[in-house]
């Protein structure tokens, strides 16, 4: 086989003594400038993501009881053993303490129906981890969002079992029962035409997957990374605002058929895709430009997928899509070089 | 009101309160100097001493035939010891003349501040410039006179003096502006006459108001139509292109200079260093140096001759700090050079000594990219440095070139940025030097 033409990439250079017998802690280094940065780090970066989605986790676990808490723990420590194995495997560092890997576990699971057998959870954890994202070289080269790609794989294979939902147990009780099978917010809305009414979305009083419940302790989350200045404002307000625009378009044209704008943003992954999921940074894109192009058409995608497709829920595709597009949008959404195209003029 | 800037950029935490309030000291007097014969952008001096000659304070010892070239001076009365390479702070070893010292100093004339303008010509105080060895104080050093001498077909309309220090760390020019107004307004007055230009500015960021509220009061009497830009605080302010477009709204075009938009800029202490050179003939023999970081015991701002050795100067502030790893850079952390050897001299661009030590030196590992385009934000040249820098190390000049590369100004806030902690800037210089090496292979 030809070996790969490219060169090995180049090295930072390591700190060099200034002298061997000089006292090792006194050494002179040296470092290509800027010798200076931010206090920022992947880990930090992702910690903090972790502790904005503690709040969807809880509300989940309130609604759902054990059964949630035991997907999102089987989730994240089969996301965390699958990077293991295939890290130990490709005999590459193992970083699965960088916290990645758990918001994957995390996040798949807040897209799983609170009954979903915990064997097939698994699979789907090693789908994402391993299809998703060790196979394109680990972390930052991943293609699609990982979790939302095992949640695409658990569609496939599961399709009845990923679509049982149950009442939250504070519903299930009221009426005196255990567990109920029911349909969620967006499937009554797609077939039998019912609105559920905004509070109970927005508190997560309905039946769903763990995370697509509670809005509220979404944004909290959401904004607490917003405060922390990891997530780009226009990410999740371009998407809603896309989401809300052309489901606006729909409800004003046929107010009894189609549902309002605030449904449309607060009922099923829309919350959740909005905050953590169209802000990974990894599978979005990075120019200005981009970004807009991305939310936006991507919002465009969840009604259309809601409204006119065969599926009550839009969400996850309408994210892997235009992940699989990112690329494209970076190369042609160059922002313009400082002075280019300038012939000495007085542009502002 | 919203202060002038430019766009994108980043807020470091500048560290100038160390030295910001402390006026600046007299070094003592060097025993010895070693003056390189390229302390400047062009060509290399000749040597026009040879050993064991005597040499005094202000003497010529190096020039060269170029236009683009800069003489050098002797800066100590005394003996030449040796004229052999010897490190430079720049880099590698360069030709340089070691004068040991007599003991005995110059003195340059006083009394009162001020210029007979009218009676000064361009061509005078070129002159007075170009004998004097003055280059651009900022760092990069560029012959001040090549900067007011501009082909004929470019029409210079503004001249900017930078004030900008946007540098973390350094407060040479901040202080040489509360400390000596007069004399940059003088000096600014020469740089104007010199290019025939009436319309001067003075850009300084908004963390320096006392070095405003002093050329403010000193420019009433000097040159009452300049005008005093203050700029928000915000790195790199002082980068040329960004200086001009914050105050001029003018568009430096991709690989032109600022006289292609009818501007020059200049430093502060150059400035100040054409003033001592037109009104004494006093060649740039010493510049005001920051010596900071949390490396250093005492941070002071020095007055210091051009040829003391890092050493030297470093041992007058205290020393450095025991028991930790340090980093020596020439000027500040964000552009400033890293030093193996602290035997190097103080050249006529060296702004400030910063020393970094223990946790304030930056790790040299680094995570993969996560794309999370913090890079991209904060490029004042708009460049996607996290792309450029994959084709600059699978060595692929021509997309570098395609996607803009050859425009980055090498100012970091990329790498500053970056959470990965990935030293774009370094994999920048490669991929510019590998467009450089591309086109000379493809013209030949």
């Amino acid at each position: 086989m030809e070996e790969t033409k490219q060169e090995k990439p180049i090295e930072q250079p390591k700190p060099v003594p200034k002298e061997p017998k000089e006292n090792p802690i006194d050494r002179l280094v040296v470092s290509s400038s800027p010798h200076f940065s931010t206090e920022d780090n992947v880990h930090k970066i992702m910690h903090t993501v972790i502790l904005a989605l503690l709040p969807a986790c809880a509300a989940s676990i309130y609604f759902f009881g054990l059964n949630a808490l035991f997907l999102i723990i089987t989730c994240i420590v089969a996301c965390m053993a699958t990077e293991y194995a295939f890290q130990k495997i490709r005999s590459k560092p193992v970083t699965i303490t960088d916290g990645s890997a758990i918001i994957t576990g995390i996040l798949l699971a807040l897209t799983l129906p609170p009954s979903f057998p915990l064997y097939a959870a698994v699979l789907g954890s090693v789908v994402a981890i391993g299809l998703g994202k060790q196979i394109f070289g680990g972390l930052g080269y991943n293609i699609f969002n990982p979790a939302l790609l095992g949640r695409a794989f658990l569609q496939a294979a599961y399709p009845v079992l990923i679509t049982t939902w149950s009442e939250p147990l504070t519903k299930a009780a009221k009426q005196g029962i255990d567990a109920v099978s029911a349909a969620t917010p967006l499937a009554l809305m797609k077939f039998e035409h019912k609105i559920t009414p905004h509070l109970d979305l927005l508190f997560g009083n309905t039946a769903g997957s763990l995370g697509e419940t509670s809005a509220i302790a979404i944004i909290l989350g959401g904004l607490y990374l917003r405060y922390k200045g990891y997530i780009n404002w226009k990410m999740p307000l371009g998407y809603f605002g896309s989401i809300a625009v052309f489901g606006g378009i729909f409800w004003l044209v046929n107010p009894l058929k189609y549902p309002d704008p605030l449904f449309h943003m607060l009922a099923g992954g829309a919350m959740l895709g909005a905050w953590f999921m169209v802000t990974d940074m990894v599978t979005t894109p990075t120019t200005p430009i981009g970004q807009w192009i991305f939310v936006i058409v991507a919002g465009f995608l969840v009604v259309i997928i809601r409204l006119l497709g065969g599926l009550p829920e839009g969400v996850m595709y309408s994210i892997l899509l235009m992940n699989a597009f990112t690329p494209l949008i970076n190369r042609h959404t160059r922002p313009k070089v400082f002075g280019e195209g300038g012939q000495g003029g007085l542009t502002g | 009101m919203t202060l002038k800037t430019f766009k994108h950029g980043i807020h470091p935490d500048y560290h100038k309160e160390l030295t910001a309030g402390k006026k600046t000291e007299r070094a003592q007097l060097p025993k010895k100097v070693v003056i390189p014969l390229q302390q400047h952008i062009g060509a290399p001096c000749q040597p026009l001493v040879k050993k064991g000659d005597t040499v005094t304070e202000g003497q010529k010892i190096g020039d060269a035939a170029a236009f683009v070239t800069s003489p050098v001076h002797s800066t100590i009365n005394g003996k030449v010891k040796e004229i052999e390479k010897h490190p430079h702070p720049v880099g590698g070893k360069i030709m340089s003349v070691i004068i040991e010292g007599d003991g005995s100093v110059k003195e340059w004339g006083n009394g009162s501040i001020g210029l007979d303008a009218d009676t000064l010509t361009s061509e005078t105080i070129k002159n007075a410039i170009k004998e004097a060895g003055i280059v651009g104080m900022g760092g990069a050093a560029f012959p001040t006179v090549v900067k007011l001498s501009p082909p004929k077909d470019k029409k210079i309309d503004s001249v900017i003096l930078n004030g900008c220090e946007c540098e973390p760390y350094l407060t040479s020019d901040h202080r040489l502006m509360i400390e000596e107004p007069e004399k940059i307004l003088w000096g600014m007055k020469a740089i104007m006459k010199a290019l025939g230009v009436s319309s001067g500015y003075i850009g300084i960021e908004e963390n320096k108001p006392d070095a405003i509220d002093a050329l403010e009061k000193a420019k009433k009497s000097i040159i009452p139509d300049l005008k005093i830009v203050p700029l928000e605080t915000k790195y790199p302010q002082g980068a040329e292109k960004m200086l001009i477009k914050a105050i001029l709204k003018r568009r430096v075009p991709v690989g032109k200079l600022p006289m292609d938009v009818g501007v020059v800029v200049h430093n502060i202490g150059t400035a100040k260093a054409v003033y001592d050179a037109v009104k004494y003939q006093k060649p740039l023999l010493e510049r005001v140096v920051t010596i900071s970081g949390n490396g250093i015991n005492e941070p002071k701002n020095l007055m210091v001759r051009i040829g003391t050795s890092f050493d030297e100067v470093i041992n007058q502030c205290g020393g450095m700090k025991k028991g930790l790893e340090k980093l020596v850079i020439m000027g500040g952390p964000m552009m400033g050079i890293a030093q193996t050897n602290l035997d190097v001299p103080v050249i006529k661009g060296t702004s400030g000594i910063t020393v970094l030590a223990g946790d304030a030196i930056r790790p040299a590992e680094y995570q993969p990219c996560i794309r999370c385009g913090g890079c991209v934000e904060t490029c004042p040249v708009n460049l996607m440095p996290y792309r450029l820098t994959d084709y600059a190390r699978f060595n692929e000049p021509d997309r570098f070139k395609a996607w803009g590369g050859i425009s980055c100004i090498e100012c970091g806030c990329c790498s500053f940025s970056c959470p990965s902690n990935r030293p774009l800037v370094q994999w920048l210089r490669v991929g510019k030097l590998r467009v450089r090496e591309a086109e000379k292979a493809g013209s030949r």
